[in-house]
């Protein structure tokens, strides 16, 4: 009866009370999404690249190449130039090498130069591979190989017509030689979604009449002519790698840092992630500890709600105390109010959650190539909601100690 | 004769608030089944009085006996048991929890009673049949409090203490708020339930017009000193 009593009492203030649990469903829904998103980051981020062993590039930072090779995330400070990428092919710890090279794009997709061997060896999410939903892998040398997401967002069927453009970003393009759509791959939920591929010798291509990063004026070099040239590339942007033997990556690793024709860097993959996390793992824990304070002050929000409501409630308390209410019952009762508010506010925050990944699930996954799964809440969002519950009822005490002294010394008499 | 239903012998309270404020009762007993009407301006010290003899608060020295029992000996929680056990309580006006039905708002004080509770039988019954005695209309043990007028809401108010039959009824003005007709009747039905069950009734009230229907009218000044420090 007391518990209906507490509920009626909500209900009679349904807009403040309203407003409260929607502060706390808010603030839940915050910190419950950062934290899908910090895991979905994760895992994402960690299913990107399996089965390769070393990654190379120019001299920069490990993490900086990760980014760049594997991410499409930042640029190459510099390139590896033909003959050294050919050198270390031809070392005997090396089992498979992809070459990328990078630089162009189509709308806002990277175009990414590089061989058969990669479609062969880049494997994702536990060693998948990748798969050719529509049409087949490059032929000619002015075919290209598009992402899912490439596809899904221009709308681009096998056979379309593609033009690159010069860089990143850019209103320069390489009108001259337009590309085809051979083939469309399969969804990954990796960054190769989103990338464009076409042939190294590809690239070589469109940069025949250029020179500088400028295209030479008045020279346009039919298709056909650039057809039967020499396209050997001059650089590339990093090496994907794999070794013969595990035992011999850092071997390897340690040859290609210390190569002495050019400064280049080979990194682990999964301990330049570690690296990363590293660094993202600061501002994670700031978001999270942000997200939280929001959490704690839709609380106080709740806490000063139930203070301003205590006096014009105090005859509300002293019936209570005239039929025989302990002042330790209306102590429970305010916080078992509080308790119900965080714990609606919770839910509600929870359900908030679900509409909010339902919605944003696409989105995020076009635009950023993050899969939110949309999974049975864990047992650390039942712990979080749990811990809001708890949390209620400790800030309400604060009101109900007054409530609870006030009713002592109202007793059942309100001087109003 | 059997137990006076309220016996307050010596009593002396020193409120110990801003302003320095005493009473001191010396004798003042109701016997069962006896109606008594206090009689005092407001101000006058009748709420710390009431409020002494449900027990909210606790006298400095003497004794508040209720239906036998000592109440300044018992401990805080067993006091506010027995309040509930022991005494229906009605207010001037606003009685009612705004946000419960009439039925909640009347089966309330049997909710901390247990044995009142017993007494009442079926609890739902007692109050419809109290509610329809008071000249409630059918179907209003549903209705929220607020939505019937001020002299219903005080009828409900009767009928939550009487409900389960406590031997003392404690009535602080109840027909101030009531016009001169609705005052006569709200009596009527509230002594005619009273002498069904030989319930005993201290009313207090600055009205002395009221007297003739009481067995016995007391006036503040008479049973109780009361001594106001002019700061």
């Amino acid at each position: 009866m007391i518990l209906r009593l507490s509920i009626a009492s909500l209900f009679a203030r349904a807009l403040t009370v309203g407003m409260t649990i929607l502060a706390i469903a808010l603030s839940v829904a915050l910190f419950l999404g950062v934290e899908k998103v910090r895991t979905g980051a994760k895992a994402s981020f960690a299913d990107t690249i399996s089965g390769t062993d070393l990654i190379v590039g120019a001299r920069s930072g490990s993490v900086q190449l990760l980014l760049y090779s594997v991410f499409r995330i930042g640029n190459a400070t510099n390139n590896v130039t033909w003959e050294s990428y050919q050198d270390i092919a031809a070392r005997p710890e090396v089992d498979w090498i992809v070459p990328i090279s990078l630089g162009d794009s189509h709308r806002q997709f990277r175009v990414m130069g590089t061989t058969q061997a990669f479609f062969d060896h880049y494997k994702y999410r536990q060693g998948r591979s990748l798969a050719v939903a529509d049409g087949a892998i490059m032929d000619d040398l002015f075919d290209t190989v598009i992402g899912a997401d490439v596809a899904a967002t221009l709308g681009y069927t096998v056979g379309d017509p593609i033009i690159v453009a010069h860089g990143l970003a850019s209103f320069t393009e390489h009108k001259d030689q337009p590309f085809r759509v051979s083939g469309i791959l399969g969804k990954t939920g990796t960054p190769v979604d989103r990338t464009v591929i076409v042939s190294m010798e590809a690239i070589e291509a469109i940069h025949v009449d250029w020179q500088n990063g400028a295209q030479i004026p008045g020279q346009s070099t039919p298709a056909d002519v650039i057809r039967d040239m020499e396209l050997t590339p001059v650089a590339i942007t990093a090496a994907l790698i794999g070794v013969q033997s595990p035992l011999q990556t850092f071997a390897l690793q340690r040859a290609i840092n210390n190569y002495p024709e050019e400064p280049l860097l080979a990194i682990l993959p999964g301990v330049a992630l570690q690296e990363l996390w590293g660094i993202v793992g600061i501002a994670e824990t700031a978001l999270l500890a942000v997200s939280a304070m929001v959490v704690v002050t839709a609380l106080i929000g709740m806490m000063a709600t139930i203070f301003s409501s205590l006096n014009e409630r105090r005859r509300e308390m002293a019936i209570f105390r005239a039929m025989g209410a302990r002042p330790l019952t209306i102590l429970t009762m305010l916080i078992l109010e509080a308790m119900l508010m965080a714990a609606i506010g919770a839910l509600l925050g929870l359900a908030l959650l679900y509409i909010g990944l339902m919605v944003a699930q696409p989105i995020l996954d076009t635009t950023f190539g993050l899969w939110l799964p949309i999974e049975a809440p864990t047992l650390r969002e039942v712990w979080v909601i749990l811990a809001v519950v708890a949390a209620g009822a400790i800030v309400s005490m604060i009101p109900a100690i007054r409530a609870y002294r006030m009713s002592v010394a109202d007793g059942m008499m309100v001087k109003t | 004769m059997a137990d006076p239903v309220l016996q307050i012998c010596d009593l002396a309270y020193q409120w110990s608030g801003r302003s320095a404020f005493s009473v001191a009762v010396a004798d003042l007993t109701i016997a069962k089944g006896e109606s008594v009407l206090l009689l005092g301006e407001s101000g006058s010290g009748k709420s710390t009085l009431l409020s002494l003899i449900c027990g909210t608060i606790l006298p400095d020295t003497g004794t508040v006996s209720i239906a036998g029992t000592n109440i300044s000996a018992m401990g805080g929680g067993a006091r506010d048991r027995f309040r509930a056990e022991q005494i229906g309580v009605i207010f001037q006006q606003f009685n009612l929890l705004p946000f419960g039905s009439v039925a909640d708002n009347i089966l309330l004080p049997l909710r901390f009673a247990p044995k009142r509770r017993k007494r009442a039988g079926d609890a739902a019954d007692a109050a419809t049949n109290l509610c329809s005695a008071l000249g409630l209309p059918a179907g209003t043990m549903d209705a929220k409090a607020t939505a019937l007028s001020v002299g219903q809401q005080q009828r409900v108010a009767v009928a939550r203490a009487l409900i389960g039959h406590p031997p003392l009824i404690i009535a602080d003005e109840p027909t101030s708020a009531l016009d001169a007709d609705s005052q006569a009747a709200f009596l009527d039905l509230l002594f005619a339930q009273m002498a069904s069950h030989d319930t005993s009734l201290l009313m207090v009230s600055h009205d002395p017009r009221l007297g003739e229907r009481f067995d016995r009218v007391i006036r503040m000044e008479d049973v109780a000193q009361i001594e106001r420090a002019t700061a």
